[in-house]
């Protein structure tokens, strides 16, 4: 494909999905329950039929296994956008699970689906046995389809069989805990690369994209919002202290997004070079992690009052920002994993790391 | 608009051979003795005859036509040899703003003859410039600017003072920004002019910053006569050629840079596995150079395809002052020691140095709160 044709698709989808994301937006906000004691958001099937039938669950595919080989930073870029629109669905979930069981030549999803780690798969015979459990499922009890990567890269795709005890986030998304003690069919396992930790990365990845959406979606709301409300006679836009706040969010989304980007574009060396995978990844997770805990009170200092109410819609987005900041690796996590890392080069090794990934012995410079 | 965003980078950003070469010459000509602490100064450091040695190399005016003694490599080939001379703290001060924004100004604005006899001394790193923006009575607000040209038979006659002139004492000559003729419009009537500094009349003072070195000057024009061909570009058009400029010189690698040193020295005082609370702080650090890093290729790229990412080159100066200050102080909670310029110890001499340019990260080239307003008029709010 050329890039003319690959730049022109990739634009139609991204304003394919924008459409859809604000179609469902206020839907996906009435159904948000009032009180913390009428529970987790509740499922919304025919948005996630929407979402299904344009492939977006597909989108991480090459086009021989299913997909339409878009390029990764867009694909994961429809992450960004549903969680722009706080949309209630795991999309970015569900491509993970299809990325992974194409690549191990399983069939793909269906429905729903997630990529779990921490569950052990062991030979008994002639199938294979799953126990243990996996923790923080994103809408786990929806689920119809769970991917297992156990510690040696065997890779389980299960249609059921595993029991629920319910949990939530802070914004209300069902993070649950899934068990499983069953035996599942040879025919359902394949050996992959994947690891664990990869799986911890590639959650990240999503989030990191994730986050950069809701920040954007933030910064939407509040600029609007300044832009209307008036108060001493002007526009609270007009204040310079506003518009400093504003500014500071900017910055801030942006370099989350710039992140999160990085971090995609990484995407395809996350088994040829898991390291330099891991590192993208860190680095944007961190940051646009930051970028929630800055840019969060700031919205809500700008909104003032409105801001806090259950019937405005920024809780969506800025619970989501303190939810996702702290699921798949916190700031940090992944500092200490960067750190390690940075600090066993030395000081003379520092530089060609950030330009090359790697110590070289005669790029000393330091 | 409701966001600003970053589009990818080059893939050929990378550059290996060029980056070895960059790093073998800066081994060989930089040698064993170039100390941390000189290293410390960051682009402030002054060696013309480095800078000669760079332009024979052909890393100055690296993407000038041939004609003009460049050498039509990339923005990006550029990039790659910026930011491997300032992670070695180079002396690059004496042709710092010569190759970043004086040259592009005048292959943009300039005259056949000012390119003709400008540009190839440039590119050969003999021809040093200075900037003519700010004045005592105009420093955020560049539109107050006063200084006077007043269009005569011969030329200009230039009256006014120019402030906080860096390196004014050893450039050849300045892009000044001044008024040409009297405007309802605070931004029009204004023009720039290259002057020579060696024309009488014009008065070199130096002024001292706090660590008592010398890069700033005043710079004062008594009655100075300039020649017709000293206009740069459109009589009126100064405003709009001046702000097209900052956009080279907000969004570079000095950007987020100008403490790398510290942060490298820190990491050799740490040791290969400190304990957690520094592990976590150079991790962090790492992530935010990686990210600030990603963002200002973003920029080169941009610059390469001939977009205007003003906006974009705002951001990154903006997040990189911030981070270049931060590292002395996440410095001093990780290592117990205090700055001092006369210590033995290295750490404390770059910690010293550091500290005494940060509060200028955030004044150069624009303060954060112009910026912060640029990036809120980009949003709409003004």
């Amino acid at each position: 494909m050329s890039d003319t044709t690959s730049d022109s698709m990739t634009a139609m989808i991204a304003d394919t999905a924008e459409r859809l994301f604000s179609d469902f937006a206020a839907q996906a906000f009435a159904a948000i329950p009032k009180r913390p004691g009428d529970g987790a958001l509740p499922w919304d099937a025919p948005m996630w039929q929407a979402v299904e039938e344009l492939g977006f669950p597909l989108a991480l595919l090459y086009e021989a296994s299913g997909g339409f080989d878009l390029d990764p930073l867009s694909a994961l870029g429809l992450v960004r956008q549903a969680a722009a629109h706080a949309l209630p669905l795991p999309i970015g979930e569900t491509m993970l699970a299809n990325r992974v069981l194409a690549q191990a030549g399983l069939a793909l999803a269906d429905g729903p689906a997630a990529l779990v780690a921490g569950v052990s798969i062991t030979r008994g015979g002639d199938s294979w046995r799953l126990s243990g459990a996996a923790t923080g499922v994103p809408w786990g009890r929806h689920l119809q389809t769970v991917v297992i990567c156990d510690a040696s890269g065997r890779i389980a795709r299960l249609t059921g069989g595993w029991h629920v005890d319910e949990g939530r986030n802070i914004a209300g998304e069902p993070r649950d805990t899934l068990h499983f003690e069953l035996a599942v069919d040879k025919a359902d396992t394949a050996q992959s690369s994947f690891t664990p930790d990869l799986v911890n990365g590639l959650g990240a990845l999503i989030r990191a994209q994730a986050l950069s959406g809701a920040l954007e979606g933030v910064l939407k709301r509040c600029i609007a919002y300044v832009t209307e409300r008036v108060q001493f006679g002007r526009p609270l836009g007009k204040f310079q202290a506003i518009q400093h706040n504003i500014a500071i969010m900017a910055t801030n989304t942006a370099a989350a997004r710039a992140g999160a980007d990085m971090a995609a574009a990484a995407f395809p060396d996350v088994l040829s070079d898991p390291a330099r995978f891991l590192r993208q990844v860190a680095a944007a997770k961190l940051r646009a992690g930051e970028a929630a805990s800055l840019c969060a009170p700031l919205a809500h200092q700008v909104h003032g009052a409105i801001g806090v109410t259950r019937e405005y819609a920024l809780h969506p987005l800025t619970t989501r920002l303190w939810a996702w900041r702290d699921e798949h690796g916190s700031e940090s996590d992944w500092a200490d994993h960067l750190g390690a890392e940075a600090l066993a080069q030395g000081a003379q090794g520092y530089w060609p790391y950030l330009t090359e990934g790697t110590a070289t012995q005669t790029g000393d410079l330091t | 608009m409701s966001a600003i965003h970053f589009s990818p980078p080059p893939a050929a950003i990378a550059y290996p051979e060029l980056r070895a070469e960059v790093r073998a010459f800066l081994r060989e000509t930089l040698g064993p003795d170039y100390s941390p602490y000189a290293r410390a100064r960051s682009w402030t450091g002054f060696d013309a005859a480095f800078s000669q040695k760079l332009g024979e190399r052909g890393w100055l005016g690296m993407t000038m036509p041939k004609k003009y003694g460049g050498h039509e490599r990339s923005d990006l080939e550029r990039y790659v040899v910026l930011e491997e001379l300032l992670a070695a703290g180079a002396p690059v001060a004496a042709h710092w703003i010569s190759d970043r924004q004086s040259a592009p100004t005048l292959l943009k604005y300039g005259t056949e003859a000012q390119r003709e006899t400008i540009l190839p001394r440039i590119a050969a790193g003999t021809c040093f410039f200075c900037i003519g923006m700010s004045e005592p009575d105009s420093g955020s607000d560049l539109a107050a600017a006063r200084t006077r040209a007043e269009p005569v038979a011969e030329g200009f006659v230039v009256n006014g003072t120019k402030l906080w002139t860096t390196y004014a004492h050893e450039s050849h000559y300045m892009i000044l920004f001044c008024r040409t003729s009297q405007s309802e419009d605070r931004h029009g009537g204004t023009s720039q002019l290259l002057v020579d500094l060696t024309t009488p009349g014009i008065t070199i003072s130096p002024i001292l910053d706090m660590a008592g070195e010398h890069h700033f000057n005043e710079v004062s024009f008594r009655d100075v006569l300039l020649p017709k061909e000293a206009l740069i570009g459109q009589m009126g058009d100064g405003w709009a050629q001046v702000t097209s400029e900052l956009a080279f010189e907000r969004s570079g690698p000095e950007r987020f840079l100008s403490s790398f040193t510290l942060l490298t020295e820190l990491i050799r005082i740490l040791g290969q596995a400190p304990e957690g609370a520094a592990r976590r702080s150079i991790g962090r650090l790492t992530a935010h150079l990686m990210v600030l890093r990603h963002m200002s290729q973003s920029v080169a790229g941009m610059l390469a395809r001939n977009e205007n990412p003003m906006l974009q080159a705002t951001i990154v100066k903006e997040l990189g002052a911030l981070l270049e200050q931060e590292i002395p102080e996440i410095a001093r909670t990780l290592a117990a020691t205090a700055p001092a310029h006369e210590d033995h110890a290295t750490f404390a001499q770059v910690f010293a140095r550091t500290l005494l340019a940060a509060p200028t990260f955030s004044l150069r080239g624009g303060t954060r709160e112009i910026l912060r307003g640029i990036i809120a008029r980009g949003l709409g709010l003004r």
